[in-house]
C-alpha cells in the first residue's frame, strides 16, 4: 500500500483524467465502429485489495468476455477491456452481422473480437501516449471467456509482489439503450505511477 | 451450515459442518487440507510462488505458497490436526492467456503449482488429487464434513475429487 498511501486528491484526479481521455477516444472508436453514440461514466480510479477487483463488473465468478493486453514500453502496465456476454454478443452483430452466442463462437468471432479489442484499446492507449508523452506499447491481444476473478486476477501478479492493494482506473461506457455496457481498467505497474506523474509534471505525493 | 469464504492470498480452517470456498481461481492455487481422522479442512489461495518475490517490508502470509503452506498447516493443528493426517489436494494454476506464456510473470500459474508441491513435499504432505494447469478458471469449495472437493469452471461444469 506505501504506493498510494501518499496520493492526495489531486493525484487521483489527474488519474481519473487519464480514463477520461483514454476511454473517450477509444468510445469514440466505438462508436465509429458501431455508427452509434456511445456514452462514458465518469472513471473510477479505486485503491482497492485484490479481492474487490472482480466486484466492478458483477463479481468474481461472473462470466465475463475479456481481451487483455500487456503494455510495454516507458510506462509498463495491464489493460483489460471487459463486456457480459449479452454485450459481446451484440457489440459482435452490431460490427460484423454474425448473431451467435459467445460459447458458439469460432475462429471467426473471436478473430473479429480480437480486433475489436484491439481497434478500442489501440485508440485508449494512443492518446494516452499522446498526452503523456510516453511510448506504450501493447501487446497483441489475447481472449478469454471465463469467471471475472480469475481474468483479473491476472492482471494483478506485478502488483501482488509490491503490495495487497490495486489501482486500477475503470471506466465504464454503454450504448444508448444499455445493450452494449463494458469497462476499460488500465492497471499500472507500481513502478509506472511515479513515471507517469512525472510525464504530466505532477509531484507523486502530497496535495498540490 | 456455515461457508467460509477464502479471498485472495487469504487462509482458514474449517470444521464440520462448515464449508470452505475460494472463487475465480486464475493462476492463482486452491491448496486444501483435510485430516480425515480429526474433521479439520484448511484452504489458502496461493498468488505467487516465492516470498522472496515480495518487494515491500510487510509480507502477506497467505500470498506465496512457501509461507502459506506451512502457516496453514499450523493453524490446522492448533485447531487439533496432526500432521501425519493430513492429505492435500491442488486446484488451479491455470494460465488464462495462453499466448503469453514465454515471459516469466505470465507463466505464473505453473510456477505457482510446482512451488506448492514442493512446499507440501517439504511438509511431508501427500497430494491426492489435483486439478491445475489448462486455460480455464475455477471455482472451489472443500466440504469439512468429509473432504470432498468441489471443482466448478466455466466449460465444464462441476466435479468432485
Amino acid at each position: 500500500m506505501a504506493y498510494f498511501t501518499k496520493f492526495g486528491d489531486f493525484q487521483f484526479d489527474v488519474l481519473r483524467e487519464i480514463g477520461n481521455i483514454g476511454a473517450g477516444h477509444a468510445a469514440t472508436a466505438l462508436s465509429k465502429l458501431m455508427q452509434k453514440e456511445i456514452d462514458m461514466k465518469v472513471p473510477q480510479v479505486n485503491i482497492i485489495p485484490f479481492d474487490k477487483v472482480a466486484d466492478c463488473v458483477g463479481g468474481a465468478e461472473a462470466v465475463v468476455l475479456a481481451v487483455f493486453f500487456r503494455v510495454e514500453g516507458d510506462c509498463p502496465g495491464n489493460m483489460f477491456f471487459i463486456l457480459d456476454l449479452d454485450s459481446a454478443r451484440y457489440l459482435l452483430e452490431q460490427i460484423t452481422g454474425i448473431s451467435k452466442d459467445v460459447y458458439e463462437w469460432e475462429e471467426l468471432e473471436i478473430s473479429a473480437l480480437h480486433e475489436i479489442g484491439n481497434i478500442l484499446t489501440g485508440s485508449y492507449l494512443s492518446s494516452l501516449a499522446d498526452f503523456t508523452q510516453l511510448n506504450l506499447q501493447p501487446s497483441v491481444p489475447a481472449l478469454a471467456v471465463d469467471m471475472a476473478g480469475a481474468i483479473l486476477s491476472y492482471g494483478l501478479i506485478a502488483l501482488g509482489q509490491a503490495g495487497d492493494f490495486a489501482l486500477t482506473i475503470d471506466t465504464a461506457f454503454f450504448e444508448g439503450n444499455e445493450k452494449v455496457k463494458g469497462n476499460f481498467f488500465l492497471i499500472p505497474d507500481p513502478e509506472s505511477l511515479p513515471i507517469l506523474f512525472r510525464s504530466l509534471g505532477v509531484p507523486f505525493d502530497g496535495d498540490y | 451450515m456455515e461457508i467460509i469464504k477464502i479471498g485472495m492470498a487469504d487462509l482458514g480452517v474449517a470444521k464440520p459442518p462448515s464449508k470452505l470456498r475460494t472463487t475465480g481461481l486464475g493462476s492463482c492455487v486452491g491448496v486444501v487440507l483435510y485430516d480425515q481422522t480429526h474433521k479439520i479442512a484448511g484452504m489458502a489461495h496461493v498468488m505467487l510462488p516465492e516470498s522472496s518475490l515480495a518487494k515491500s517490508g510487510e509480507l502477506t502470509i497467505g500470498k506465496y505458497a512457501d509461507t502459506a503452506i506451512p502457516h496453514l498447516i499450523n493453524l490446522m493443528e492448533k485447531a487439533g490436526a496432526q500432521t501425519r493426517n493430513i492429505v492435500a489436494k491442488i486446484a488451479g494454476g491455470a494460465q488464462m492467456f495462453a499466448f503469453l506464456g514465454n515471459s516469466d510473470t505470465m507463466r505464473i500459474g505453473p510456477r505457482n503449482v510446482e512451488a506448492c508441491k514442493q512446499a507440501l513435499k517439504d511438509a511431508h504432505i501427500k497430494i491426492v488429487a489435483e486439478d491445475t494447469g489448462g486455460n480455464c478458471g475455477r471455482t472451489i469449495e472443500m466440504d469439512a464434513t468429509n473432504g470432498v472437493l468441489q471443482i466448478r469452471t466455466v466449460n465444464q461444469g462441476v466435479k468432485e475429487v
